[in-house]
């Protein structure tokens, strides 16, 4: 059982990383990426919405919108509906209600991050790495246990990429980059490069 | 006439407003080639050292000629070895210099063995160093910076890690990937952050993983499957790798596996002089040595039933593969390796766990070296963000630990 959660984080974090294999998330995780401080913050914020939104639409899909999931309510006839067309629509409603909370929160005990996420905070809600995370959860039929490790475990891999790329830019902040490929150009390739390291991991069977 | 004279008599037409002028790069590589470069530091209060980036480069790159030799004789050895057992030599224009220079395939004369590797190696090391130098130049000249040879470094390490086999056109499109992508599109020498000679290994790899791993592109005789030794071992396990070679012989290089990378003697050779003239960071090399120690004692206290690369000693994963190479040439590229004294100690550690992890836990890839340390580039510039900012906070504690000590006296 431990063993088995341990190999989901592992190839959440490294194996199926959101950012370098799946390419989600991008908006946020190319504008801001510039400061390890700041993308160390963001990278923390993902890590909390995903570790609590994958759960949390685990239960909406276990409980309320597969079929018969809401036999629990005695209604009859109910075994028989099947409401998985809103999955998508409360999905969202789900990850915006967290986010909004989690931008209260910091804005109330951490108002230097709160100022340095600025928009991207709210953005963290149309941020595909989070319904990405929802969806993967609902097709590979995660389990609540699974779901939460793989909505930490996804938050760490993103989290991770941010940070490393932020110290990359920091770094490429000396280079002497053609005029055309200034800002994101660059950072396109870097990330391209960045996957190349990354596939390492690819094919580990866990 | 000297070449200082030489030189200096077709100096003004390479400055502003000469015949040449586009062509300055060229004319000031190979100027400093022979002499020390003109803008020196004259004045006080600077530390005047002979050893600058040139000649650091040109150190490293005759430190692999142990390896390249001893490589190129292998490559041979391997080839006749195969060919005394009744395969047949790949047929070409390689058949016709072996047997015009050496008169054979005899697996016992050195001098053979050597012709022969050297008709394999000597081709891709001439492509590489004609195509990247070609964007080298090209770059230099456009965007104005100088050629250095920080590319005679990168020719040789992204040569000596290729299978003797491969395709001359895959070699010419590696090292440009490498060189382009990798290094000159960041502002050349200095300014990347991946190592171009992995990069391109690395893009080949991917590319076109048939011509660069598998079991039938290390040794040159006309369809002999040779498995390299991390094969071997990860497919037959431990028992069958040292029935078939002996820990002495993997040390030495008497096996199949890439052009530079299979004679830890050869490279630690060149590993010595590279720590005794100080260019490589002891720091690397012992991080990594000691995180492919930690990993692999690890691995073999757990212990696995159906995976035999768990029970591979660490002085077994010293010898086989690119570990050696890797860990003396590509690691301790300064550019693309943590900066930072602490940094360089945990760079090299995560390079060694992720070589063994790679290794014994990945079946997609039997040698871990190129991928770990190109995993290790992405996060070294983080590692030395936290080695500086943790610096940073222990003198501020230090220096309010000061003021209150001074205002309790």
């Amino acid at each position: 059982m431990l063993e088995q959660y341990l190999s989901l984080f592992i190839k959440a974090v490294f194996v199926e990383n959101m950012a370098l294999a799946f390419f989600l998330g991008m908006c946020t995780f190319m504008a801001v990426s510039k400061k390890v401080s700041s993308a160390i913050g963001l990278g923390v914020a993902v890590v909390v919405v995903l570790a609590i939104t994958v759960p949390v639409n685990n239960l909406i899909l276990n409980y309320l919108l597969q079929e018969g999931a809401l036999t629990w309510t005695g209604i009859e006839g109910a075994e028989n509906i099947d409401l998985t067309f809103l999955g998508l629509l409360s999905y969202i409603g789900v990850i915006a209600a967290i986010v909004q909370i989690l931008e209260m929160f910091l804005d109330k005990f951490v108002p230097s991050l709160y100022n340095t996420l600025g928009v991207f905070l709210p953005l963290i809600t149309v941020n595909c790495a989070i319904l990405g995370a929802a969806l993967f959860m609902v097709q590979r039929d995660y389990t609540f246990g699974e779901s939460v490790v793989y909505g930490f475990g996804a938050g760490v891999g993103w989290a991770l990429a941010i940070a490393a790329l932020a110290g990359i830019r920091e770094k490429l902040k000396y280079s002497d980059v053609p005029a055309g490929l200034q800002g994101l150009g660059i950072t396109f390739i870097t990330v391209g490069l960045m996957s190349l390291g990354f596939m390492s991991f690819s094919g580990i069977q866990l | 006439m000297g070449i200082r004279q030489t030189l200096d008599s077709l100096e003004p037409h390479f400055h502003k407003g000469g015949k040449y002028e586009k062509y300055y790069a060229l004319y000031e590589a190979v100027d400093t080639i022979f002499y020390s470069p003109p803008d020196v530091t004259r004045t006080t209060a600077h530390v005047r050292d002979g050893i600058d980036l040139k000649r650091i480069m040109i150190t490293v790159w005759a430190c692999t000629f142990p390896a390249m030799f001893f490589g190129m004789y292998n490559v041979g050895l391997q080839a006749n070895l195969a060919i005394a057992d009744g395969f047949n030599a790949m047929s070409g224009w390689r058949e016709a210099v072996t047997m015009m220079l050496a008169g054979g395939h005899d697996p016992d004369s050195i001098w053979a063995n050597f012709v022969l590797g050297a008709t394999y190696f000597l081709p891709i090391y001439l492509v590489t160093f004609v195509v990247g130098g070609f964007w080298e130049v090209l770059f230099a000249m456009k965007r104005g910076h100088e050629v250095n040879e920080g590319f005679f470094v990168t020719s040789v390490l992204y040569a000596l890690i290729l299978p003797a086999t491969i395709p001359l056109w895959q070699v010419a499109l590696g090292i440009t990937f490498g060189v382009v992508i990798g290094k000159e599109i960041f502002g050349g020498t200095g300014k990347n952050f991946l190592n171009p000679a992995l990069t391109g290994r690395a893009f080949l790899y991917f590319a076109y993983p048939a011509q660069i791993s598998g079991d039938a592109v290390w040794v040159a005789a006309d369809g002999y499957t040779g498995a390299t030794a991390l094969s071997t071992a990860f497919s037959s396990g431990m028992q069958t790798l040292t029935d078939q070679l002996t820990w002495l012989e993997a040390f030495f290089g008497f096996m199949p596996g890439s052009v530079g990378e299979v004679s830890t003697l050869a490279i630690l050779i060149g590993a010595a002089v590279l720590l005794w003239t100080g260019i490589a960071s002891w720091r690397i090399m012992l991080g990594t040595f000691l995180g492919m120690v930690a990993t692999s004692a690890l691995f073999n206290a757990i212990g696995s039933d159906s995976n035999p690369m768990f029970a591979m000693p660490w002085y077994w994963h010293l010898v086989v593969g690119g570990f050696a190479f890797g860990l003396v040439f590509m690691a301790t590229d300064p550019v693309s390796a943590s900066m930072t004294d602490k940094g360089k100690l945990i760079f090299g550690a995560l390079i060694g766990v992720m070589t063994v992890l790679i290794r014994v836990a990945n079946p997609a890839f039997p040698e871990g070296i190129m991928l770990a340390i190109l995993f290790a580039n992405l996060f070294a510039p983080l590692i030395d963000h936290f080695v500086i900012q943790a610096n940073i906070k222990r003198r501020q504690k230090r220096e309010v630990a000061g003021t209150m000590n001074e205002e309790t006296t």
